[in-house]
């Protein structure tokens, strides 16, 4: 999914990244807590959260997460957006809470962790299913 | 046997200074990206030193942190001047924490963040004693 379509579906606004709304998540993940963020994300992914500390843009950035979506109409500190637009990560804001930001992403085809987890195993373990 | 390193740098972490930190892991990151190793060996140092970085920041009064990059290995060795850990084995269980409300508030505090950072390791080794501080070495090979 492209984080203009994300931007689309959540109605949100853009806080730093403009010219990277092209850049594709493969993966979702909802999370207040930067430390299951960064125990739990896949890489390549889209966090939703609500922590609008510097800290969720450095957790983003080491975890290789692309771009962040800010629920509940919170906004992040400027330290954030300062180091979002040196490491270039995207930053979007959305008024939805956490569930129904999640769910309308997950609705429109964005996958969660476990079940990328699920087609990596899936696609490894198919040739040995296949008879000839 | 150590392999020699071709690059170390030392890095300084002041406690309670959160408006830096994961300043070093993100330098860090930075040097080994240009290096040129593999990104998911990246990604997994990168997590690593953040987490023990985060860990320096919030619960010790300082502490430094030795990269250091040979053609097998990266290795982190985090060394801190704080209260130290009184029961290792319990720091060690997922979800298990001593974190304060002020330092949950900032997002963290789960109990994930020493196991974690064995999960991201090959080599992990953790010392620790009670109002000295503790020791972190971290190696992932390349």
């Amino acid at each position: 999914m492209t984080l203009e379509s994300v931007r689309e579906i959540l109605r949100c606004s853009v806080l730093a990244g403009h010219d990277q709304l092209d850049t594709e998540v493969e993966v979702g993940c909802g999370a207040d807590l930067m430390s299951d963020v960064l125990a739990f994300v896949k890489p390549n992914a889209l966090l939703l959260t609500g922590l609008t500390t510097v800290q969720s843009v450095r957790t983003a950035d080491v975890a290789e997460v692309k771009a962040i979506v800010y629920v509940r109409g919170k906004l992040p500190e400027k330290d954030a957006v300062e180091l979002a637009n040196e490491r270039g990560i995207v930053l979007l804001a959305a008024n939805l809470p956490m569930f129904e930001a999640c769910g309308r992403l997950y609705m429109h085809g964005l996958p969660g962790g476990s079940e990328l987890e699920k087609e990596a195993s899936d696609a490894t373990r198919a040739p040995l299913h296949t008879t000839v | 046997m150590q392999p020699e390193p071709l690059f170390t740098q030392r890095f300084e972490i002041e406690g309670k200074d959160f408006r830096n930190a994961g300043k070093a892991s993100a330098t860090v990151k930075t040097i080994l990206r240009e290096i040129g190793l593999p990104p998911a060996i990246v990604r997994r140092a990168a997590i690593a030193a953040y987490e023990a970085e985060m860990n320096v920041v919030l619960y010790a009064r300082k502490g430094t942190l030795e990269l250091k990059v040979s053609p097998s290995e990266i290795r982190m060795m985090f060394e801190d001047q704080g209260a130290g850990i009184a029961d290792i084995g319990l720091a060690m269980q997922e979800g298990y924490s001593t974190a304060s409300e002020e330092i949950r508030e900032m997002g963290f505090g789960a109990g994930m963040g020493l196991p974690n950072i064995k999960k991201n390791s090959d080599l992990f080794r953790i010392d620790s004693s009670v109002g000295r501080g503790t020791v972190l070495d971290i190696t992932i090979r390349v």
